[in-house]
């Protein structure tokens, strides 16, 4: 074996580099006339490795880089973006920009972030790591977790593979308020998915490690068994009869519900009217013991940042607290529409945790005694407008406090407004792998149709 | 064809000075004694898009994507990487990158003389984006507002947007063969909001396909997707919690053919029957819908939004047969799967982007026309659910579980479409869900154009389409318990 192909062989380009471009893109749009501009360049680099059963299925090199810029006419605004970072592209993309914000219509609340919101010191996250992974290393270690995988059960009959990847990026953001902030980031992961078969048919699951630090990822085998024991505890599903029933997800899917919160909090769905949270602020909206909250400063975490897609400084704060709804999830311009001020949220939240109770999971079924633990949900159906909730579901039926069997297509449906007032606890196994934190979150009634 | 690829070659190929031999040169480079196929996928992309809120046109953007993805096969191993700079040194540095999926070099084969193959004629190759002046562009959307609030007071937002892509797409193979195509793409959305007594709903619509911008001035099809996104929200107004538990759906024509597409369409893509990870897999010549059921995903249809002169691997589209009254056909390929379960492609070998690997993906699936007049079938069923508009889909290829969620769906009581319920997901199992589909309609109709499918990360443009049907027993997942 000679590969000695590396992730980060040829390296990115450096952040004085893209600082320097960053500028020259501000700098242009003033050149063509622009009153105010923000501009983001990003590279990122990665390589992924696919292996299955046992042989390697797919190498992939990935490079990227990506201009966007927003230029203002007054209060006129257009946005471009271009993959090509040459001087020509550059200008033509700054071009493109200001001939859309020339057909755009004025609208006061457009423009960059009050600059007294902006960051004005950028703490270190520790959000990179590099990891020099050698394809070599990268297909070993897929390997090693697929075959951990695929020892477990002579029922594990066939696999979708074990993928590795790694990635690293650098972010340059700038605006003509003088604001310029980069942001350096690892993300690597390790995802296996195996299918168990018996008489009922063929289950598949997965299950999946990330982190930005390698060090931090669970150990190849122990992504593989557990993908094992997903996929094996779903053979022989059956269907429920319809009943209103508890609801318990399962921390990996728990945050799902908190995403619908945010999306009825969101400054653009609340401008719209679009949303079942309207003027909800300091109202309840979860039961008392609720509290919700950011925390977009966490060393090592895959939703942290220092300032926001705008420049704004993010800062931890409750979203819910006591169950009472304490702001709203605003970037700069839907606050001005609402005539508040920007929480830090263009792009999104950072790190959104709902606090732990005192149980894990088995405790929370345990306290649920009799009901539903949802472990899949499948489909679309949130209407964030009315609140209404309808989706897919595979999980298990639980009776006195124990899983009993597997249950499979089924429905589970509801109101957010009130499966949030009804959440009767949030379990202690936070699963910390994505932007938002959740533990396992038990519902107490929704309605389950079957058959 | 041949304007196709030399403006394509134009585009992709002569900024850099890159000439057809040099690539030819290239792909002979990486093949190997085991290297058995390797191809080059050169884009360029332009995308746009208007919005429209509280009455103005008030965002807007513009994108430009290009550069090229190299891939070098292997039996079942792929090697790929991409460049976004089309320029030779980085196309040779991803050949090399692309190439070490095979561990031991060998001699570079002789390259083999380029030819180019046939390709289908269903658009023209039009720039949407500059098909109509930008003013015109704002005017659109600023019409949407004006007829959605005309129609009715209750009307309380309306968002509209326009967006265009002007594609070109140059596929070189070591087999020899050179295809290119250049791919228009428009499409326009609405969504309002309504307000009566304190109570919010919403309604979409929209449409589009492989044309220019007139396609939405003409026709009045522009206002008529207002017109349907504010009689949606209205009908919604009134609904009432929807039914759950198992009953017979009747679904109505065009767009709520995302059935087939979730229910066995990706079950039927070539990479899960080849890894027998599909619940279909190995079923071909079997039964899995009843009689009246024949599917195909056609490709071919002129200016739809999931059609394609040729795919992303240079073959042609063609109309595929999935199943055939009832009978299981075969599946959709790529290059890669025919290869290896030793069939054809079907001219299903798609990607999102030059960045990304193709698989095998649908393009227009739908299913023919039966015997059965949509009143009849609406009036055989005494207790049931009448679902016309559906948002998304879904789907679990492995254990065929499915669903797709209705935003437009009626109460069937005694033969009558009587009250509207509010939005529900419906479930069932894909390899059986078609055994029970009794009766068929004869209104075959494909949606307005404005479906996007998801499979691994990578999203792609499809049709979908249907006649009104009756499926005797599906799960409808409402919050009103239904008597057992």
């Amino acid at each position: 074996m000679s590969s000695k192909t590396e992730t980060n062989a040829a390296g990115l380009a450096s952040r004085q580099e893209l600082t320097t471009l960053v500028q020259e893109v501000l700098a242009e749009a003033g050149r063509q006339g622009a009153s105010a501009a923000e501009a983001t360049i990003g590279m990122s680099q990665g390589l992924a490795v696919t292996v299955r059963l046992g042989e390697v299925e797919t190498v992939e090199h990935t490079r990227d880089k990506s201009l966007g810029v927003t230029v203002y006419l007054g209060q006129r605004s257009g946005s471009a973006s271009s993959s090509d970072l040459r001087p020509a592209a550059l200008r033509d993309t700054v071009r493109a920009a200001v001939t859309i914000a020339k057909y755009i219509a004025a609208d006061d609340c457009a423009g960059l972030a009050d600059p007294g919101r902006l960051a004005k010191t950028v703490p270190d996250l520790d959000l990179y790591h590099p990891w020099r992974l050698t394809l070599d290393d990268a297909i070993e270690r897929a390997q090693r977790c697929e075959q951990a995988a695929r020892d477990v059960d002579s029922r594990i009959r066939n696999s979708e593979g074990a993928s590795i990847a790694s990635y690293e990026g650098l972010d340059v953001y700038a605006n003509t308020h003088g604001f310029i902030g980069a942001t350096r980031a690892t993300r690597h992961s390790l995802s296996c998915a195996v299918i168990g078969q018996d008489d009922s048919g063929m289950q598949r699951d997965y299950w999946y490690t990330v982190a930005r630090n390698a060090g931090d990822l669970e150990v190849p085998e122990q992504v593989g068994r557990e993908s094992a024991r997903r996929s094996l505890r779903r053979l022989g599903g059956r269907k429920l009869a319809t009943r209103r029933t508890p609801v318990l997800f399962e921390a990996p899917i728990a945050s799902s519900i908190l995403s619908h919160l945010v999306s009825a909090v969101r400054g653009s769905s609340l401008y719209r009217q679009a949303s079942f949270l309207l003027d909800h602020k300091g109202r309840r909206v979860f039961a008392p013991h609720v509290r919700i909250h950011e925390q977009p400063h966490l060393q090592k975490a895959l939703g942290s940042a220092a300032f926001d897609n705008e420049g704004v400084a993010t800062a931890p704060r409750d979203l819910v607290k006591d169950g009472i709804l304490q702001g709203y999830v605003l970037d700069s311009y839907a606050a001005r529409k609402l005539g508040l001020t920007t929480t830090g949220n263009a792009g999104g939240v950072h790190n959104l945790t709902i606090e732990p109770g005192r149980h894990d999971l088995a405790g929370l079924i345990t306290t649920m005694h009799t009901g539903l633990l949802v472990t899949e949900l499948i489909g679309f159906g949130v209407n964030t407008v009315t609140g209404d909730y309808s989706r897919g579901a595979a999980g298990f039926w639980i009776e006195n406090g124990a899983i009993q069997y597997p249950v499979e297509e089924i429905t589970i449906a509801g109101n957010l407004k009130d499966m949030f007032l009804h959440l009767a606890e949030a379990g202690n196994d936070v699963d910390v792998r994505g932007n938002i934190r959740s533990g396992s979150l038990l519902i107490e009634e929704m309605t389950l149709a079957g058959s | 064809m041949s304007d196709t690829l030399d403006q394509a070659k134009h585009s992709l190929l002569a900024p850099a000075g890159i000439e057809p031999d040099a690539l030819q040169r290239l792909l002979g480079n990486m093949l190997s004694a085991q290297v058995d196929y390797a191809d080059l996928y050169f884009q360029y992309a332009r995308y746009e898009s208007w919005s429209l809120e509280e009455g103005q046109v008030k965002s807007g953007s513009h994108s430009i994507e290009q550069g090229v993805g190299v891939r070098a096969v292997s039996g079942e191993k792929t090697g790929f990487a991409y460049s976004d700079d089309i320029l030779l040194p980085a196309l040779q540095d991803a050949a090399s990158a692309a190439r070490a999926i095979a561990r031991h070099g060998g001699a570079a084969r002789a390259p083999v003389a380029l030819r180019t193959g046939p390709a289908l004629q269903l658009y023209g190759p039009l720039d949407p984006l500059a098909s109509l002046a930008d003013d015109a562009k704002v005017r659109i959307l600023e019409s949407i507002e004006t007829e959605a609030r005309r129609l009715d007071a209750r009307v309380k937002q309306v968002m509209a947007s326009l967006a265009g892509v002007h594609e070109i797409i140059l596929v070189v193979r070591s087999d020899g063969l050179l295809a290119a195509d250049i791919r228009p793409l428009a499409r326009l959305s609405v969504t309002v909001i309504v307000e009566q007594d304190g109570r919010r709903e919403q309604g979409t619509a929209g449409g589009g396909g492989r044309y220019n911008y007139q396609y939405f001035l003409e026709s009045d099809r522009a206002l008529s997707f207002a017109r349907e996104a504010v009689r949606q929200a209205l009908v919604n107004l009134d609904s009432v919690d929807a039914p759950a538990g198992s009953m017979p759906v009747v679904l109505g024509p065009g767009w709520p053919g995302i059935l087939l597409h979730e229910a066995i369409g990706h079950g039927l893509e070539g990479d899960f029957n080849r890894k027998g990870t599909s619940a279909f897999a190995g079923r071909v010549g079997q039964a899995v819908a009843s009689s009246y059921c024949t599917v195909v995903d056609d490709g071919t249809l002129p200016n739809r939004r999931g059609s394609l002169n040729i795919d992303d691997e240079g073959t042609p589209t063609q109309n595929t047969v999935l199943i055939e009254n009832g009978i299981l056909k075969g599946y959709m390929q790529d290059t890669l799967n025919a290869r290896l379960m030793g069939v054809a492609p079907t001219g299903n070998g798609r990607r999102e982007s030059y960045a990304h690997l193709p698989m095998p993906r649908m393009t227009n699936t739908y299913m023919l026309a039966g015997p059965h007049a949509p009143e009849e079938i609406i009036r055989s069923v005494p207790k049931g659910l009448y679902a016309v508009n559906f948002g998304g889909g879904q789907v679990d290829i492995t254990s065929g579980k499915f669903v797709f969620t209705a935003s437009e769906a009626y109460l069937i009581e005694n033969g009558r479409v009587t009250r509207p319920v509010r939005g529900a997901t419906l479930i069932g199992n894909g390899p059986d869900v078609l055994t029970r589909v009794t009766m068929v309609g004869t209104d075959l109709q494909l949606d307005d154009g404005i479906g996007t499918c998801g499979k691994d990360g990578q999203s792609v443009p499809v049709g979908v389409g249907q006649p009104t049907l009756l499926i005797d027993g599906l799960t409808v997942g409402g919050t009103q318990g239904s008597a057992e």
